[in-house]
Order: C-alpha cells, then sequence, then structure tokens
C-alpha cells in the first residue's frame, strides 16, 4: 500500500503522463464528465461516474479497420488500424473494472478480437472507492464490492490522501516506478466500512435475481409482460450506448468519392435494422428488441457463460432511459423477488 | 394530481374511452413511464400526474390512435401544440382520442437537480414551491423553479390548443418567454465562435437517435438515417462533418413544424442543447416569412410548405450578409 497527499493528485497524474497516456475522468458541461486524456490543467471529476462508461478505451464507438483505395482499375488495401501503446485509465470504478471481465469474454474468446485485445494488453487500469454512490448503483447485486475495487491498482480517497494498492504485477511495476510514501493497508479499514454501509442501503442493492438463468429461457422469453414493459420504449440507442457491457457493433464501408474507409461502430439491439438480413429481421417490433437487449444480459449470457450476468449496476441506464424504463423494472417485474 | 386522476377514472368508468395514455410511477418518484392503462385498477394502481411529467405523450397517438376504441390522453400545454401539429399531418386519428388538457406550472428534472449536487435521491415530495428530496445522504431541499426542465424556463404558452376537456383554467401564450435570447446570443458571435460552439456540443455526440425518436415532427416510417438504401444511413459519426450533419438535417427537416416542445433536449443524455437548432429556425421564419407558430392551429399553412410572392428570395442569405 502506497500513499499521496491529494494536494499532489496533479504531480501523480503529471509522473503517470509520462509512462504513457492517461485518461482520467474529467468534466465535459455540468454534471457530466468523460474520461479525457490528460493533459496540465485538467482536473477529476466530482462526479460518481461518466456519462460513458470506461469501455470507450478498449473498444470505442468507431473503429478504423481498413482502407481501400481505388483508382481506375487497382484497389489497393491500406491497413490503418490502431496500434497502441501502454497506457494508463486513473479513476475506473468497480462496477466498469467488473466489466471488462465481462467484455473479456466476448472479445478474447476464440476468435480472439484483435482489435480489442491489442488495446487491453497496453492499459493499466486504477480503479477508485465509490465514497457516494447513487440511489440508481446495484452493483452489489452482481457481487461487486465498490469499496475493493479490482484493476490494476486499486485506489481509495481518505481524507486528504490517496491511497493506492498494488494487485497485479502490472500494478506492481507502475506503483514501483513512482515515488509514493508507503503506507498501511489498515488506514483504509474505515473507508471501506463506511462506504460498505452507505452499500447497504442501495435500494436495489439487493435486487432478486432468482430464475434469470438457462433454465428458465422459455418461461422467461415467453412472458406476456414484455408488450407492456415494451410499450413506451422509444427505440433509442441510450441505454446500449451508455452500457459498460454492451458490446455489439456493426462493420460499415464509408464511401470516400475515391475509396472504402471500412470501420466498425457500435451497434444497439433497440435499432430496427440490428442483425438485419436478407430476408429482413427476426425481431418486427420493439417488444422484440426490447426483450433481446434484456434477455441477452440476465439470461443468455449468463447461461453461455458460468452465470454471470451481462449487467454491472452501473445504473447509468436507469439515469439516461428518457421514458425511465430499464433493467431493474424489468428483473423485478419478470423476476421472482418484490414487485 | 388527484382530479387528473379522478377524471382517468371517470372516463374508464362511464365508458368514454377504453384506454388511457399517461404516466406510470417509478421507484423514485422522479422515474415516470408513459404508459396505457386499461382498467380502473391499474390507473388506481400507477397512474401519476406529478412535477416529473415532462414526457411528451402526443406522439405515442399515431400508435395509438389507429388500435381500436377509443383513447383519453392528458396533454399539457406544450404537448398540445405537438398534437395539433401530427393531427395537421394527418398522423393522429382524432376521432379515436378524448382529449383531456391539464394546467402546467413547469415540469422538472431530476438530472438538474443532480447538477444542484442533490445526489442519491430515493424518494421526492412537493412542499408548496419546493422539492424535498430524501436521500441516501440525508434530506435536501431544492425550490422548484431552479429545478424545472429548460424548455419550462422559457415556457412559450400556458394555452393547451385543442382538447375534448380542459382540467383547471387554461393559460395563456407567453411572448415574454425569452426562449429566443440564446440564439441572439449566438447569432452575435463570429462564424468561427459560433462554429466551435457547436462542434463543442456536437462532438459529445453518440448517436443513440433518442432526439430524433423522441420528437413529435420526425414521424418518418423510415428515417433516412435508418434506410440502407439511402446511401447516407449510419449509426455513429465516422467524419467530424457527419457529427454536425445527423443534427442539421434534422432540424431542416422539421423546420416550420417543430413546435418547439424541447423533447430533443430533454431527452439528451449528453445534454446537447438540441433545441437550440430548431429555435433558431423558428426565428429565422417569425422573421423572414412573418411569425408563426407550428401547432397553434389547424388552419395555417407551415410558412416552408406553402407558397406566397412575398415569401423572401435566396439572396436573402447574401444580404443578411451570410454569417447570420
Amino acid at each position: 500500500m502506497k500513499k499521496l497527499s491529494l494536494s499532489k493528485l496533479n504531480e501523480l497524474f503529471s509522473a503517470l503522463s509520462q509512462k504513457g497516456e492517461l485518461y482520467i475522468p474529467a468534466d465535459e458541461k455540468n454534471g457530466q464528465a468523460k474520461f479525457t486524456l490528460w493533459q496540465e490543467g485538467l482536473s477529476m471529476t466530482e462526479n460518481l461516474n461518466t456519462v460513458r462508461s470506461a469501455k470507450d478505451l478498449f473498444f470505442p464507438q468507431v473503429e478504423q479497420m481498413v482502407d481501400f483505395k481505388v483508382s481506375g482499375k487497382e484497389i489497393e488495401i491500406v491497413e490503418n488500424r490502431h496500434t497502441a501503446e501502454d497506457f494508463i485509465i486513473f479513476g475506473v470504478r468497480a462496477c466498469d473494472a467488473k466489466s471488462f471481465e465481462i467484455l473479456d469474454r466476448v472479445f478474447l474468446s476464440e476468435p480472439v478480437d484483435t482489435f480489442y485485445k491489442e488495446r487491453r494488453d497496453h492499459a493499466t487500469v486504477v480503479t477508485l472507492a465509490c465514497d457516494k454512490p447513487e440511489e440508481t448503483c446495484f452493483c452489489t447485486a452482481f457481487g461487486i464490492d465498490a469499496s475493493n475495487p479490482a484493476g490494476d491498482v486499486s485506489a481509495w480517497k481518505v481524507g486528504e490522501e490517496l491511497y493506492l494498492r498494488a494487485n497485479t504485477e502490472k500494478g506492481e511495476k507502475l506503483l514501483s516506478s513512482l515515488n509514493l510514501e508507503d503506507a498501511d493497508e489498515s488506514a483504509v479499514e474505515e473507508t471501506k466500512a463506511e462506504i460498505k454501509k452507505t452499500l447497504e442501503k442501495l435500494p436495489f442493492g439487493k435486487l432478486n435475481l432468482n430464475g434469470f438463468d438457462g433454465e428458465h429461457l422459455m418461461e422467461k422469453f415467453n412472458r406476456p409482460e414484455w408488450a407492456e414493459l415494451s410499450e413506451a420504449c422509444l427505440g433509442c440507442g441510450t441505454c446500449t450506448f451508455v452500457c459498460p457491457t454492451c458490446q455489439c457493433y456493426d462493420v460499415k464501408d464509408f464511401d470516400t468519392g475515391s475509396g472504402v474507409q471500412r470501420y466498425r461502430c457500435w451497434d444497439s439491439c433497440m435499432y430496427s435494422d440490428f442483425t438485419m438480413m436478407a430476408h429482413g429481421t427476426n425481431r418486427p417490433t420493439q417488444k422484440e428488441r426490447f426483450r433481446q437487449r434484456f434477455m441477452h444480459k440476465l439470461v443468455y449470457f449468463p447461461s453461455n457463460n458460468d452465470g454471470i450476468y451481462g449487467c454491472v449496476g452501473c445504473g447509468r441506464c436507469l439515469q439516461k432511459c428518457p421514458i425511465h424504463m430499464n433493467i431493474v423494472k424489468v428483473a423485478k417485474t419478470l423476476g421472482e423477488g418484490e414487485k | 394530481m388527484q382530479e387528473v386522476m379522478k377524471k382517468a377514472l371517470e372516463l374508464l368508468q362511464n365508458g368514454t374511452v377504453s384506454r388511457i395514455l399517461g404516466w406510470k410511477t417509478g421507484d423514485f418518484f422522479y422515474d415516470l413511464t408513459p404508459a396505457v392503462f386499461e382498467s380502473a385498477e391499474e390507473v388506481e394502481k400507477d397512474f401519476v400526474f406529478s412535477p416529473f411529467c415532462g414526457a411528451n405523450l402526443s406522439k405515442y397517438l399515431i400508435k395509438e390512435s389507429r388500435k381500436e376504441g377509443k383513447i383519453a390522453v392528458f396533454l399539457k400545454p406544450c404537448d398540445s401544440y405537438s398534437f395539433v401539429q401530427l393531427l395537421k399531418e394527418h398522423r393522429i386519428i382524432r376521432d379515436n382520442v378524448y382529449v383531456v388538457g391539464v394546467a402546467c406550472d413547469g415540469m422538472c428534472d431530476i438530472e438538474k437537480m443532480k447538477e444542484l449536487g442533490v445526489k442519491g435521491v430515493t424518494a421526492v415530495r412537493e412542499d408548496g414551491e419546493n422539492l424535498v428530496c430524501e436521500t441516501l445522504y440525508g434530506e435536501k431541499t431544492v425550490a422548484r423553479k431552479d429545478a424545472l426542465l429548460e424548455r419550462c424556463v422559457s415556457c412559450k404558452s400556458k394555452k393547451v390548443v385543442m382538447f375534448d376537456e380542459m382540467l383547471g383554467e387554461n393559460g395563456e401564450e407567453n411572448p415574454e418567454s425569452h426562449r429566443f435570447d440564446k440564439v441572439a446570443e449566438l447569432e452575435a458571435m463570429t462564424p468561427d465562435e459560433r462554429f466551435a460552439f457547436w462542434q463543442n456540443e456536437l462532438s459529445r455526440c453518440i448517436r443513440c437517435n433518442a432526439c430524433r425518436n423522441v420528437c413529435p415532427a420526425c414521424s418518418c416510417e423510415k428515417c433516412v438515417f435508418d434506410n440502407a438504401n439511402s446511401g447516407i444511413a449510419n449509426k455513429a459519426a465516422v467524419t467530424s462533418f457527419e457529427e454536425q450533419n445527423f443534427h442539421i438535417i434534422r432540424a431542416f427537416h422539421v423546420a416550420s413544424r417543430c413546435t418547439d416542445c424541447g423533447e430533443c433536449s430533454r431527452v439528451c443524455p449528453q445534454h446537447i442543447p438540441l433545441h437550440l437548432l430548431n429555435r433558431k429556425f423558428i426565428k429565422d421564419i417569425n422573421e423572414l416569412y412573418g411569425e408563426y407558430q407550428a401547432g397553434a392551429d389547424m388552419d395555417t399553412k407551415p410558412p416552408l410548405m406553402n407558397f406566397t410572392k412575398d415569401d423572401c428570395e435566396p439572396s436573402i442569405v447574401h444580404e443578411r450578409g451570410g454569417d447570420k
């Protein structure tokens, strides 16, 4: 365990930025934070979390794959994929840190997604314990402990100090390269206990997910309540795009006039043309699209991934859905718990 | 609140309608969802009318008015303009809708309250001019006027423009709304400053399409941006030009039909002030074609869908200096 005075946070950022690009959550606009490339003068947000999740740094919304240049009858293939260098993400919350494990299961299983792996391999993740969870947080329902976040390094704000603990070899390497004071693990115990007390009070912290598994797939799929739950859904992509675990993408060609830019971009199962095929779509109305999103997170994903849900309870969709329909309301309606 | 629910019950029970379009209660008082209620039990259990009923219900009537039976809808003043505009565009079957106008003191915005530092809000109650919030960190009070949605701060009208029945007293248009002040500020900028302003705002866009999907003026069966055959279908901004392209095309498309209901800015997860693009068009139309309010009545033609000999000529762009 190491420590540093919070008044020296800027110096820490400066030192970290010497080791590679450093991203920290910073305010873009009132109440709206984003993981932003650190440069002198940028300070960390006071907000609990960013609007978009930290997945952006491994799986950006738009990623160039390859270019084709056409001249006459010649087509030239231009490799332009991003090659990552070592970089650091500071201030990732426990929920987002957990989401990387979920994304890893998708992108790092065979066939490995080399675009994702490139970025993942070069990143060092420094997490930050949550001092002020929001009412929309329910990470505890997924066994995540926001008082003791994962990542290569975990950090805690305690009074005027920042405490840092290395969890992995990468984290060890990072901390030992910095000029930090030694500290005792017990220094953060009180803070952890306080956070735990707040976590106990989270209204959805004990969300009952019994019965959301492969065994109950058809039972859940055929529930009549989907019609009512999806009734007001606008079919926008807000929930999917602020979600740290949504991982669907589309591959598109952009006509430059003299060739093609092939890129991939986030897709949303809420969209009418999602997985459109030659014969049309197999999800003709918003009900089927809506059902797909929640079935994927609560039933399909865990049944294919050792019971791990495709949700980390970050609460972004609860905050941002224009009609306030969300995974908690779905789980309560279709689940075995309190309605 | 009680009066609105009573009316919903009465309309169902006396057979005036078979369904009610309203707002359904959530978990925290502020998280309401538009919903259709089919029985008195459903209404009694979940129907709400509160300061968090910002969602404009008019657009849902495109679908709902095509179903069997009559549906009652509760429309706030700004929603009623959208309703009339949709009627003018033949998108709603009027005979299948029973409109109850509801007076409105302005609706509140939970995101704005959070910006004011009220975190962890688990419940809200009204207390005179204040909203008292129970939070994970103790009780906090916010003045209702500080929590108002942006569109309500510069409310253009408290008049429900079409209704079968009005609850409470109908209000008046508000010519002193100052809703074009920010547009005038942008006009006063140099073109470079203005470009920088919009580039900064639009660079946050994540193309979630919430603005388009909620917009009552965006009622195309298939949007050009979703149509693979259009050549411009796109799910993400691949260049900075496209970032602007989507929003500017959309603003052009709804110009003279946009009632300035403000839903686009309300739903934007990135807090982009999209309503300012629409207001710029409204302001220009007012200046170039005479005062016009979309959705105010059934008779007037939207200036951009009409032709008169007095219409301004394209040269107006040059005459205005090209940089307005």
